[in-house]
């Protein structure tokens, strides 16, 4: 089974500028890929190459086994852009029938009624676009995306317009469709949704993955915190397969041992020190 | 194919949800009252100065306002085709509205192929009632119809079809606003290329008889358009045949069977560099 996304060496150049200087990333199915990087660091550029609808300068980008931007590639996969409208005049359940036509599906209404209850828009699916709200808009793109059974769902920033509940809502979304054996790619600012759903993490800063892991590999261990009846004692260099050594010889002393936190790095620290002070 | 008849499906639906759709719509039900009442003055003044109108008299009249009702048939199906088209690749593109569409296995050539069809259905049935609702009128108030019926009316839609090509291939490059203004600068230099050509052959000047059929080569919808206008008095004989020619919107120039290939083939050139374009283009 060919991996969902393989990108090696992906270059792209706009003019003078190398947006992308070599990108190597691998996406297995039913695994969810959270993209991080400040503005400009490339990540909707990489995208947007796995959706054929940037050409890469160099390298080589394929979609479920097939080169990106081919007409095989592109039904394999479902894509939410960061900036997108859909007409104003469609209803949710046309525009889902809309690209149920453009993909063929032949899932038909039970399809739409099904994509809709799993972004909570089922009550608003004879609304149309225009008296949504953007966030309603922002679910109801999540929903065109998985049109059709894509094996790879590419999202660019699919929570910036929601709020915590609607944000919930959609992570709920994520680890359905994963469980289902999709692939996904999250791009998305917000280190802390992508350190709740994503299995895997790629820090990317000008046009190169710079760090890439589970969100447990990256956080940088930082000690383990004791509390003890003399108060807390930190251990700085101690991991977690020292904390049954270190409890043994604290009790072993008779000292009581009330609690033990072994401490990492959050996702936020290893970001910052991924991309230095990079912004845009 | 389907894809194709998807694309255009949605096309159609926008082109008639758009209010520049309702807008010449509005435009032409008063177009077509003016005209309606300026055939009836023009008729009626005849008849109320020599108490009959005679056959002559009827074809003058008759032709040149069907001529002025077909430059305002062209002008507002011009405007139909560009503001349908003017911004279907990088106006929708900067809008959002493209990328959804295009990342579908579809194909960006499809997409094109769909856009062209929809819009030129429009704007083609579009110019061709108006004419024909012209034609009607022309007949009931002053009891004259153009020597070919319908010919006139099909120029006019095949020269909306290359507008609509020449659009599309605008709006692969060019951002909505200016291409519109593109289209419309195009639009401008076919009717000011004709023009030169009618004055040079009403001065008999060589040269700007040169330059009009030039200009209508190189935008062959003024060259449908100047046939269609022909083709309005086209078994006439006579002095009304005469001053029919030399009116601005009256006799012309038949530009030969020549000019229906040579259409074909620009348009079809034109989509083929638009859909080149597309293809090269990062959205």
């Amino acid at each position: 089974m060919p991996p969902a996304l393989l990108a090696q060496r992906i270059e792209k150049r706009y003019g003078r500028t190398l947006a992308l200087r070599g990108v190597d990333l691998e996406v297995a199915e039913g695994e969810l890929v959270g993209l991080l990087g400040p503005n400009g660091a490339g990540k909707s550029t990489l995208v947007k190459i796995a959706c054929g609808l940037v050409r890469a300068s160099g390298g080589r980008a394929d979609v479920c086994g097939s080169p990106a931007g081919s007409a095989a590639a592109r039904a394999s996969l479902g894509y939410l852009a960061e900036l997108f409208r859909f007409p104003g005049w469609y209803s949710a359940d046309e525009l889902l029938e809309l690209h149920q036509r453009l993909t063929r599906s032949t899932g038909g209404a039970a399809e739409r009624l099904e994509l809709l209850r799993l972004v909570g828009l089922d009550a608003a699916r004879h609304t149309r676009v225009e008296a949504m709200s953007k966030g309603m808009q922002q679910r109801l793109g999540i929903a065109q995306a998985l049109v059709g059974g894509p094996r790879l769902l590419l999202l660019d920033e699919p929570t910036s317009a929601l709020d915590p509940v609607g944000r919930r809502l959609v992570r709920s979304v994520l680890e359905g469709v994963r469980n289902r054996g999709v692939a996904v790619v999250l791009n998305s600012h917000l280190l802390g949704e992508v350190e709740l759903v994503c299995d895997r993490v790629a820090i990317m800063r000008d046009g190169l993955i710079v760090a890439d892991g589970t969100p447990a590999e990256l956080a940088r261990p930082r000690g383990v915190e004791i509390d003890t009846d003399a108060g807390t004692e930190l251990v700085p260099a101690a991991r977690r397969d020292d904390v049954p050594r270190l409890v043994a010889e604290l009790v072993g002393r008779g000292t009581p041992v009330y609690g033990v936190r072994v401490l990492a790095g959050t996702l936020e620290e290893v970001y910052l020190e991924a991309v230095g002070e990079a912004t845009s | 194919m389907s894809g194709v008849a998807t694309v255009m499906g949605y096309a159609l639906r926008e082109s008639l949800r758009r209010r520049v759709f309702v807008i010449v719509l509005i435009l032409t039900v008063c177009f077509l009252a003016l005209y309606a009442l300026a055939a009836r003055e023009a008729f009626s003044e005849v008849t109320e100065f020599r108490g009959v109108v005679d056959e002559q008299e009827r074809i003058l009249f008759g032709a040149t306002l069907l001529g002025l009702a077909m430059f305002g048939t062209l002008f507002l199906g011009a405007v139909l085709a560009v503001f349908l088209t003017l911004g279907v690749v990088r106006g929708d593109a900067e809008r959002g509205l493209l990328q959804p569409l295009v990342v579908r296995p579809i194909g960006r050539v499809q997409l094109l192929v769909g856009r062209f069809l929809a819009a030129g259905a429009v704007c083609a049935l579009y110019v061709f009632a108006v004419y024909l609702a012209a034609v009607a009128i022309t007949d009931a108030i002053g009891g004259w119809s153009p020597d070919r019926l319908l010919l006139p009316g099909v120029s006019l839609a095949g020269g909306m079809l290359f507008l609509v090509a020449v659009s599309l291939l605008g709006s692969v490059f060019l951002s909505a606003t200016a291409n519109g203004i593109a289209i419309f600068m195009v639009f401008g230099a076919g009717l000011v290329g004709g023009l030169l050509g009618q004055l040079g052959e009403g001065l008999q000047s060589p040269t700007l008889e040169d330059i009009g059929r030039n200009v209508s080569w190189a935008l062959p919808f003024e060259a449908l358009y100047q046939s269609g206008l022909s083709a309005l008095t086209e078994d006439t004989v006579g002095f009304a045949k005469i001053v029919v020619n030399l009116g601005p919107f009256g006799g012309a120039r038949d530009m030969g069977a020549g000019i229906w290939p040579w259409t074909a083939a620009y348009t079809a050139l034109v989509g083929v560099l638009a859909a080149v374009g597309f293809a090269r283009r990062d959205l």
